[in-house]
């Protein structure tokens, strides 16, 4: 052994084998003479000690490999008021289970970050990394968190591979445009998306454009999601491309494009389902009824145009055909070919050849026209499906039937604005109490309005009285937390008090109080 | 009753460390609940002390009270926590939402405990007349023992040289021998030698030399130069009590809050006890200073002052060849904020060298406390680093958990920053960031 080798390797050496079984290395270590040698192993561990503590006590600095990366860039939004900024440490650290005084916390959090990013506020640098991880945690919080966390929150997902959803979340008032198309060549798949759809919303030329020039090499599965792009923005230009994806390989795709074709309503898939259409229901003679004459095959014309051979429910196949076309073909069709408002067709009875009035086909046709409704976005349609608003007992005429269950009303709600939704949904629950009214009161917006609210907290009060347990009405309750406007607290706290003291229906109330007294404080912070 | 006065008390606490302050993390978001105005009434302060009553599940209401210079708490819940849900509550109220908290004079049932309070803190502890002459026989006999313990180490230590390290056939694990540290009244060594079974191979040899060089010098505390042999003391396990080095020099200064950190005590088998650690730097002497304090089972250690904050107070520093641990003496007045401006940093060839003289003072210390000015915090594919453009020191792995890391980068924006934290030869242990003239971040407080 030479004495220039490393004397901290060599004493390693030496001290891995045993000193029983090696001699003690010659170190080259200054102050190594002074170390009495009588025992090796004992030599060992101060000839060891003296290496450690010259090698700690005389490190030299690491010299810096390079500049570090470039900084986050400047982000311009006003600071979060003081008090707002400590709400949120307070909201993204609560992760309570819902029990005690306030409602989980975290059921707060969606509301907060809409506020916050519409009145343009920047968070805290020190929270933005727990509001990338609760946004992760949570896609609904996703967009706004993404906006909320502005460019410092890029800044960060980019060297983080947790926070990678950053990169692929759309921002509709993003800043940042695409401006090449190197992410769709070479992004990855959900990347690419975000790319078609932000090209979309600018130039939907050159969105459609973009997927033309890659369709025939994509896979199935993409082309589906990247057709599913073209919502944003669709128009006629679109029709011979979505014309031509109707002879796709793939069963889903083809479906795509028919459901897309049949929402333009000038298409021509549109207009040949209209023919179908037209051709399986008119008006009989007399003008009393609706005659359907279902289609007697489902012929490869009609299969092109994205109708199913079999119901995946295992239907009878011509209501099943029947189904299908009347619910693709434009509703502005029955208007015109009858002269009749959606109203007076829904008032007419419906029957076939054989049975001049059939439930079956009335229901049928109903059920039809909901989902064009829907997929149509026809409020007017909606409207009449739905029914009007139910009027309670005590100021109607003791009449009080329930709407007819067509299709889910809820999506038919959907369609209407939102003040609309909120009035009928308030006269359901006038009527019809919350057992029914979960997610008719889903598809309002929230914050409810204060008719809505108010309605809800009566029929709350309803239940109470009534002898119900407040479990039995807990999806609502939920929803409730999140979404009653915040000037009902004052009647929420006095139906806590109201409440037998200790009861079910007391905590529940006390507990509802809360949460909207904070709600009230939160959006207050943030100047809402 | 004087009025209120609105003086350097009225600066309101942050959130943050209102947190830091909760003995848990369920406290903390009990707290959160806690902190609108909606639950409280006759919520008042007078500058010194908050008062309030809390409504609860019960019909008679909880009353909260807290002295804000110490702190100290009170209230009529019945938890075993402490601080409370109730006191940590409303201490975010007052923090968060001022004018719920209105200026007045303590209601009755605060003022009777505030001036309880004020006459115990009157009457000096009383001193335990301890026999002379039976101390140092103790301290004799007790000298003996660690010392036939420690030169039982060196033996042990050497015999597992001669056998090799590669060897473990041989060798009965090292808990045994940290037994036998405990019986010869030397828990610092005891701590030591347990750590020993579960390093990795690579740093065996530094830790086995570096625990034969404190044998070694326990075998010989009396000849060694009067503050390296507090050192070796201390590192052995002889604990000093407070009241008796308050009663020697202490340094008046106004000591301004660098961080803390609150951490169970042990490697997860005493996690009972809870340790606050607050790093202080006279704004006068340029000391550095640390002053531990100890929570028991869901108490938060006693010890609070925010971070950024100037106490005027007189510091007792443990005798040591490089002091650093301070018992706190007098205090004049309460903590006054601090300057906006970061401390005075290092750059990190400085810090280096910084730690170096440490060691060549006291060759266990592991970290010193350090300020780097103008570092930004840096992922590379070895582990995070702080650089400053000419020179890099590795962050310490696993001394601070993934998102206080995070947090700092968010903090930085990719800027340069001060950082204070620990440095030493295995790393920098940040814990606390100013960007710009910006408030102190607590790193490691959610």
């Amino acid at each position: 052994m030479t004495i220039t080798q490393d004397p901290w390797e060599s004493l390693r050496t030496t001290a891995l084998l045993g000193t029983d079984r090696r001699p003690l290395p010659a170190t080259a270590l200054p102050l190594a003479e002074s170390v009495d040698q009588d025992d090796p192993a004992t030599a060992l561990l101060e000839l060891a000690a003296l290496a450690t503590v010259r090698r700690r006590a005389g490190a030299l600095p690491v010299p810096a490999a390079g500049p570090p990366g470039p900084p986050a860039p400047e982000d311009p939004r006003p600071e979060l008021p003081p008090a707002a900024a400590r709400r949120l440490a307070v909201l993204l650290a609560g992760r309570s289970n819902g029990g005690g005084t306030l409602a989980n916390l975290t059921e707060l959090l969606p509301q907060w970050l809409a506020t916050a990013r519409a009145r343009g506020f920047r968070p805290p640098a020190a929270l933005v990394p727990a509001l990338l991880d609760a946004a992760r945690a949570r896609s609904e919080l996703r967009t706004d968190g993404v906006a909320l966390a502005g460019p410092l929150g890029r800044w960060l997902a980019g060297q983080n591979p947790d926070w990678r959803y950053v990169l692929r979340t759309t921002a509709p008032d993003a800043p940042e445009q695409p401006t090449d198309d190197h992410l769709w060549h070479e992004g990855l798949f959900a990347e690419r998306v975000t790319h078609l759809t932000l090209l979309r919303r600018r130039d939907p030329a050159a969105g459609l454009a973009l997927l033309r020039s890659t369709w025939p090499t994509e896979r199935a599965e993409d082309r589906l999601l990247f057709l599913d792009a073209l919502q944003d923005g669709l128009s006629p230009a679109d029709e011979p491309f979505l014309e031509a994806a109707l002879g796709d390989r793939s069963k889903n795709v083809r479906a795509t494009a028919a459901e897309l074709l049949s929402t333009l309503p000038g298409s021509d898939l549109a207009h040949r389902m209209a023919v179908r259409a037209t051709a399986a229901v008119r008006l009989a003679e007399p003008g009393t009824h609706l005659l359907v004459t279902p289609p007697a095959e489902c012929d490869a014309g009609m299969q092109r145009d994205g109708i199913p051979l079999k119901s995946p429910t295992g239907r009878g196949e011509r209501a099943w055909w029947f189904g299908e076309v009347i619910a693709a073909a434009p509703l502005a069709v029955w208007p015109e070919t009858t002269g009749l408002t959606p109203e007076q067709l829904l008032t007419l009875r419906v029957g076939d050849s054989i049975d001049e009035t059939s439930s079956s086909w009335a229901d049928d046709l109903r059920e039809a026209w909901a989902r064009a409704a829907v997929r149509q976005h026809d409020a007017d349609w909606a409207r009449a499906l739905l029914g009007p608003a139910p009027v309670p007992p005590a100021r109607g005429a003791g009449r009080s039937r329930a709407p007819r269950a067509t299709g889910a009303p809820s999506k038919l709600l959907a369609v209407l604005p939102p003040a609309e939704r909120a009035v009928w949904t308030a006269a359901f629950i006038e009527v019809h109490g919350l057992g029914e009214a979960f997610q008719l009161l889903g598809a309002c917006v929230t914050p409810w309005t204060p008719p809505l609210s108010t309605a809800v907290v009566t029929a709350l009060a309803r239940a109470a009285a009534s002898g119900a347990y407040p479990w039995s009405h807990s999806g609502v309750l939920g929803m409730t937390e999140r979404a009653l406007a915040p000037e009902t607290a004052a009647a929420v706290e006095a139906l806590a008090a109201e409440a037998a003291p200790e009861s079910a229906w007391s905590e529940t109330f006390a507990r509802l109080a809360g949460t909207l007294r904070f709600r009230e404080a939160m959006l207050a912070e943030l100047g809402a | 009753m004087p009025p209120p006065t609105v003086g350097a008390m009225e600066e309101r606490w942050s959130t943050e460390h209102v947190l830091s302050l909760a003995p848990d993390a369920a406290s903390q978001k009990a707290a959160g609940k806690l902190s609108t105005p909606a639950p409280w009434s006759a919520a008042g302060t007078d500058g010194t002390a908050l008062w309030g009553e809390c409504r609860g599940s019960g019909s008679t209401p909880y009353r909260t009270v807290i002295e804000l210079a110490t702190p100290a708490y009170r209230c009529s819940c019945p938890s075993r926590k402490f601080p409370c849900k109730h006191a940590l509550g409303l201490l975010l109220l007052w923090s968060g939402t001022p004018e719920a908290v209105a200026a007045a004079e303590p209601a009755d049932w605060a003022a009777d405990w505030l001036a309880a309070r004020r006459e115990r803190a009157a009457i000096p502890s009383a001193q335990a007349t301890a026999d002379p002459a039976a101390a140092r026989r103790r301290a004799e006999k007790r000298g003996a023992r660690v010392a036939a313990g420690a030169a039982e180490l060196r033996l042990r230590l050497a015999d597992r040289i001669r056998h090799g390290l590669a060897d473990r056939s041989t060798a009965g694990p090292w808990e045994e021998v940290a037994a036998r540290m405990v019986d010869a009244q030397a828990p610092g060594l005891a701590a030591r030698v347990r750590e020993l079974d579960g390093l990795p191979q690579e740093r065996l040899l530094e830790e086995y030399a570096m625990l034969h060089l404190l044998a070694t010098a326990a075998t010989r505390i009396d000849e060694l130069p009067a503050g390296l042999a507090a050192t070796v003391r201390t590192r052995v396990g002889y604990t000093t009590d407070a009241a008796e080095i308050l009663a020697g020099p202490t340094v008046r200064d106004r000591w301004q809050v660098l961080g803390s950190r609150t951490a169970p005590m042990g490697d997860g088998g005493d996690d009972r006890l809870t340790t606050r650690r607050v790093w202080l730097r006279g704004a006068k002497t340029g000391r550095p200073a640390l002053l531990l304090a100890f929570g028991r089972p869901d108490q938060a250690p006693d010890l609070a002052v925010p971070t950024g904050h100037l106490l005027e107070a007189e510091l007792a520093f443990h005798p040591a060849a490089r002091p650093l641990r301070a018992a706190l003496g007098t205090r004049y007045g309460a903590p006054e904020p601090g300057p906006a401006a970061p401390p005075t940093g290092l750059t990190v060839a400085e810090a280096v060298a910084g730690y170096g003289t440490a060691v060549a003072d006291d060759p266990w210390l592991d970290a010193w406390p350090t300020v780097l000015a103008g570092v930004v915090p840096v992922r590379t594919p070895e582990g995070w680093q702080l650089t400053d453009g000419h020179h890099t020191v590795p962050v310490r792995p696993s001394a601070v958990p993934e998102p206080a890391l995070w947090r700092l980068a968010a903090v930085s924006t990719g800027r340069p920053l001060t950082v204070f934290g620990e440095y030493g030869h295995q790393g920098f242990a940040p814990v606390t960031a100013w960007a710009g003239d910006h408030r102190p971040i607590g790193l490691t407080t959610a």
